[in-house]
């Protein structure tokens, strides 16, 4: 089997075994190397060099790796977006805050390095030459229903690629619901604010589009 | 009859016992020293890897979240190594010609994993999980030191049984709230740390009096 580097588990102590002279019996690594897979281990059973067997074509899964879709969600909106060929207009699930909080953390972790924080398309990976992406708050993007941006996730768009395997389906719901708050956030009125907000803002009477949010 | 040993046997069998005791010593602080060097705990030593992958350049220098990449460290034993379709998902777009990844696109093209070297590889009798020491507010520093000053990748801390003891035995000297586990540049001073972990060995149920028993790492 490979040995990668990082692992002499007894061999060094092989040696300083038999300089001290104690220990001689015993010292193998059997134990430390069992007859088992680490994950991802190389193997010199298989041709391609894989532990990790492909999947056959056609296998159904015991239980969805992808996770279960919670109690009443249609599996196919949850699982792709789609319901008899149109893109959904709602999430599959009822939304409350815990889903935007777990939303706008794992828009941090995957979205933001090419989106940006605020979604207007200028994250550090394009600043370092992506092709930028459009802001979301564009009416283009603003007007497209809510499972456009789980099937662009699930399935890539553009030089996006999928992040299907990265972020699971319930992420995914709360990635696309926490765009909808990153839309609002540049579109919002200064009259819906409630009154402790509106006294943290700057002017008065301006709408909350902030200046140079605009595309470039 | 006359004397079987001469009189310098004396001195002799008292010195071979001297010998004996001291090299007995030698042999011992040898062993331990030997035990402790990199030689055998790979501390800080570079493997050689396909692909000299920086992680400063990615974590400090383009703020990636340690996620995005190791994507089941949150909910699997396993961090999770990023297959290639994660790696060209930007280079797809950026250094689509640097020969130093070459063997980055070798590998989507040919579908075949890069063969990385394993940096830390734990006994395969020990049951190691990140997946609880996430959710209890273990941060990836506390193990793996600053990645995100490593601009090639090596391992920080021995892992042998003594150093994981220290946490286990007393984990509130490292315990983080959740939101600071993947913040690589947290630093606490050492009160804070250690009045928040007790707060936090309490909130996140960290059972102290059980962390020590085999059967936790041990099956």
């Amino acid at each position: 089997m490979n040995r990668p580097m990082g692992r002499r588990p007894a061999r060094a102590g092989c040696w300083a075994a038999a300089l001290a002279l104690v220990g001689l019996s015993g010292c193998r690594e059997a134990m430390y190397q069992q007859p088992r897979y680490d994950p991802l281990e190389a193997s010199t059973f298989f041709d391609d060099g894989l532990s990790s067997r492909p999947m056959l074509p056609g296998v159904v899964p015991h239980e969805d790796p992808r996770g279960a879709p919670p109690s009443g969600a249609d599996e196919d909106v949850f699982y792709t977006g789609w319901k008899s060929g149109r893109l959904a207009e709602e999430v599959p699930f009822p939304v409350d805050r815990d889903l935007l909080v777990r939303g706008k953390e794992r828009f941090g972790i995957y979205c933001t390095p090419c989106h940006g924080l605020s979604g207007d398309g200028r994250g550090v990976i394009v600043r370092r030459g992506f092709p930028q992406p459009p802001p979301y708050y564009s009416p283009e993007l603003r007007k497209q229903p809510i499972g456009h941006f789980f099937d662009v996730m699930t399935r890539g768009y553009g030089v996006m690629y999928s992040y299907a395997s990265r972020i699971k389906p319930r992420d995914r719901w709360a990635i696309a619901a926490y765009i909808r708050v990153l839309q609002l956030s540049q579109h919002a009125e200064v009259t819906t604010l409630p009154e402790a907000d509106r006294a943290k803002l700057p002017g008065e009477g301006s709408t909350g589009e902030a200046a140079g949010r605009k595309q470039p | 009859m006359p004397q079987i040993f001469h009189p310098s046997a004396n001195t002799l069998s008292r010195l071979s016992i001297l010998v004996a005791l001291v090299a007995a010593a030698g042999s011992v602080t040898i062993f331990y020293l030997i035990m402790r060097s990199p030689y055998q705990t790979q501390v800080k030593v570079i493997p050689t890897q396909p692909i000299p992958f920086p992680h400063e350049h990615h974590v400090r220098g383009l703020g990636l979240d340690c996620r995005y990449c190791h994507t089941s460290v949150e909910e699997s034993s396993f961090a999770g190594l990023p297959p290639t379709h994660t790696c060209m998902t930007c280079h797809s777009q950026i250094w689509t010609k640097a020969p130093m990844l070459e063997p980055v696109r070798q590998s989507l093209a040919s579908k075949k994993p890069i063969h990385w070297q394993r940096v830390h590889n734990l006994p395969d009798f020990v049951y190691f999980n990140h997946s609880i020491h996430v959710q209890k507010g273990v941060g990836c520093a506390s193990c793996h030191g600053p990645v995100q000053k490593m601009s090639l990748t090596w391992k920080d801390q021995p892992m042998n049984m003594e150093w994981c003891l220290t946490c286990h035995q007393k984990p509130e000297a490292h315990l983080r709230e959740k939101r600071d586990v993947f913040n690589m540049e947290y630093s606490p001073s050492e009160e804070e740390q250690l009045s928040l972990g007790k707060d936090l060995v309490r909130r996140n149920n960290v059972p102290v009096d059980r962390m020590s028993n085999c059967s936790v790492c041990h099956r």
